[in-house]
């Protein structure tokens, strides 16, 4: 527990919520004091985890477009609103990962399915409950997870970066256009973390070699509590 | 005029009549243009619930569907005031199907993954009261999967929760879409606010508008709960001290904020129930204009409006809404209705209404 992080009566949502980076940002939100709502694919990892944190788990698949309104509606329910949303769950596309010139259109399809559209609707079912937030002076964010492999053109990572690519200018322009609604939205990149997504993409990779969620989820936490008008007060106060 | 099929989200023609009954035809997106700074649009953020459920009523193995219709407790999600149709679904109208089993205390109903009981019937033999077995989170689950938004005939295609949410829904509790915010989206907001003109919210429940049986129509609307943000209080008392109108988007918000006038042209923050109509004599505190769906004549919504404009500017807006092919129903065409100054109104002429028509036909 890390006094200086009061997330005491935030409405927060995760996607891909039972696993790696989003698991490690779910118990630590929750172990602040944030009110959390998480997403998976997987019925027994939702109870699994929803078990242990006493979180509000949602069993519900980000890629497909008939599963968003349902999630969206239940977090509402859940949540009585939402200040964060944090778009986490992510596709590689081929594993193992595979050249562009070997991946099937239907790979990209998929990886494009949950890392970019998905989060987009996602983030557009919320959007008024988002605003709604905003107006009512709580603030209002989204995170939209990212990686290196957005920014830089490793070969192999092709479906993977040109989804995240494309998520990171999502994020970009729709921070731009609904600044004066209050409603923010953070491309984060968690770095190369010992997840099962990247074993699954890089299975040699020595794990001691590779962050641990749970650090990321820390840097994570500060970036939501300095977006939010509860971090900026709380920076006027210490004087910092 | 025509029922809209789909939403036009772009296209949507608007009527807007000025507290003179003058009446002027435009796109819906000039609606961005028509307030002052200062002004106050208020909207219902009521997202719709997926209030549609078939199943089967498990004594008589009977098909059934359950049209969740009214909250017993805003906060509990298990118990509901229902409505019980037979077999068929929204393509065939109400008079059409075949009536549902008849329902008694006690009789449990497989809806999808959900199990639900009668607790009990109220006063019609469609109408009784529902309630899920299980926990808050089973039921809104099943709810959220199982469920269709509650839908008429005069749209054959199913219709999805995307089609039924607002550009601004964020309150799941409606049961039918608060449709006159339909016509807003975040460019139109983002316009407002570049001009000055204040935004604000009030979550309402709305309720059916109609269920095509008679005798249950005649009982509504149902009691429909709303809550209105202490942010909205403030913004509505700061508009009044500064001389600013008050927009309500729909009927259910005019409801709201007629239902929580406090007297003095304010309103009190809240949780609140409405349940009395407005119409015709009815004198409105808080509300200065209406932004509204088509509806016609006999209509509840129509009533309503009665409270805005006087018979006459009625008459002439029904006239000049069907020579202009204003779509009708939730996903339609919109008004905007200008309080009538309630001045010793001079006597219409016989001939407003024709002129009115011959105005919308020249346009065209």
């Amino acid at each position: 527990m890390r006094k200086d992080m009061d997330f005491a009566d935030l409405r927060v949502a995760v996607t891909g919520g039972t696993s790696g980076l989003g698991l490690a940002l779910v118990r630590l939100l929750s172990a602040h004091g944030a009110r959390v709502a998480f997403i998976a694919r997987s019925v027994t990892s939702v109870e699994r985890t929803a078990g242990e944190i006493g979180a509000h788990g949602i069993v519900g698949d980000i890629g497909r477009k008939s599963d968003i309104h349902p999630i969206a509606l239940q977090i509402l329910s859940a949540l009585g609103g939402i200040d964060v949303l944090i778009n986490n769950a992510s596709s590689l596309g081929p594993t193992p990962l595979a050249l562009l010139s070997d991946t099937e259109c239907e790979e990209l399809e998929e990886a494009l399915a949950v890392n970019l559209v998905g989060a987009f609707r996602l983030t557009r079912a919320l959007f008024g409950a988002l605003a709604a937030s905003a107006r009512d002076g709580r603030g209002a964010l989204v995170v939209n997870i990212s990686s290196d492999a957005a920014v830089c053109a490793y070969p192999g990572w092709g479906a993977y970066g040109a989804s995240k690519a494309a998520l990171r200018h999502l994020t970009a322009i729709w921070d731009k256009e609904e600044k004066d609604d209050g409603v923010r939205f953070l491309s984060l990149d968690p770095g190369d973390m010992d997840t099962p997504l990247h074993a699954l993409a890089a299975p040699e990779a020595d794990p001691a070699t590779l962050k641990r969620p749970e650090d990321s989820a820390v840097e994570i936490a500060e970036r939501i509590l300095a977006a939010l008008p509860r971090g900026a007060m709380r920076l006027v106060g210490t004087g910092a | 005029m025509i029922a809209a099929e789909r939403l036009d989200r772009c296209g949507g023609k608007l009527l807007a009549i000025d507290a003179k009954g003058a009446m002027r035809r435009m796109p819906r997106g000039e609606l961005a243009g028509l307030f002052y700074p200062g002004d106050l649009v208020v909207a219902n953020d009521a997202a719709t619930l997926p209030a549609s459920l078939p199943g089967m009523h498990i004594a008589s193995g009977a098909p059934i569907e359950m049209r969740l219709a009214a909250w017993l407790t805003l906060d509990d999600p298990t118990r509901f005031v229902a409505i019980a149709f037979g077999a068929g679904d929204h393509r065939l109208r109400t008079e059409d199907r075949p009536r549902p089993p008849p329902l008694a205390a006690g009789d449990r109903l497989a809806l999808g993954p959900l199990l639900a009981v009668i607790e009990r019937r109220l006063d019609h033999p469609r109408l009784v009261v529902l309630r899920f077995l299980g926990d808050r989170r089973t039921v809104v689950s099943g709810l959220a999967r199982h469920g269709r938004p509650i839908q008429y005939a005069h749209v054959s295609e199913p219709l999805a929760l995307w089609d039924v949410w607002t550009r601004i829904a964020a309150v799941p509790i409606a049961f039918e879409p608060p449709s006159a915010g339909f016509a807003l989206d975040w460019a139109m907001l983002a316009a407002w606010r570049r001009r000055g003109v204040g935004f604000a919210t009030l979550a309402h429940a709305a309720g059916l508008s109609s269920t095509g049986d008679l005798a249950l129509d005649r009982l509504l609307p149902f009691d429909e709960p709303y809550r209105i943000p202490g942010r909205t209080a403030a913004a509505i008392a700061r508009t009044r001290e500064e001389g600013g109108r008050i927009i309500a988007v729909g009927t259910t918000v005019v409801r709201a904020l007629e239902s929580a006038a406090d007297g003095a042209g304010g309103v009190r923050a809240g949780a609140g129930v409405a349940s009395g109509r407005i119409s015709r004599g009815t004198r409105l505190s808080v509300a200065d204009a209406i932004v509204s769906g088509v509806h016609q004549p006999g209509e509840s919504h129509f009533e309503l409006l009665g409270a805005f404009a006087d018979e006459s500017t009625l008459d002439r807006m029904s006239a000049a809404l069907i020579a202009g092919d204003f779509r009708g129903h939730e996903f339609g065409d919109s008004v905007l209705i200008e309080r009538w100054a309630r001045a010793p109104a001079r006597q219409p002429r016989a001939d407003d209404s024709v002129a009115a028509l011959a105005a919308i036909e020249a346009e065209l």
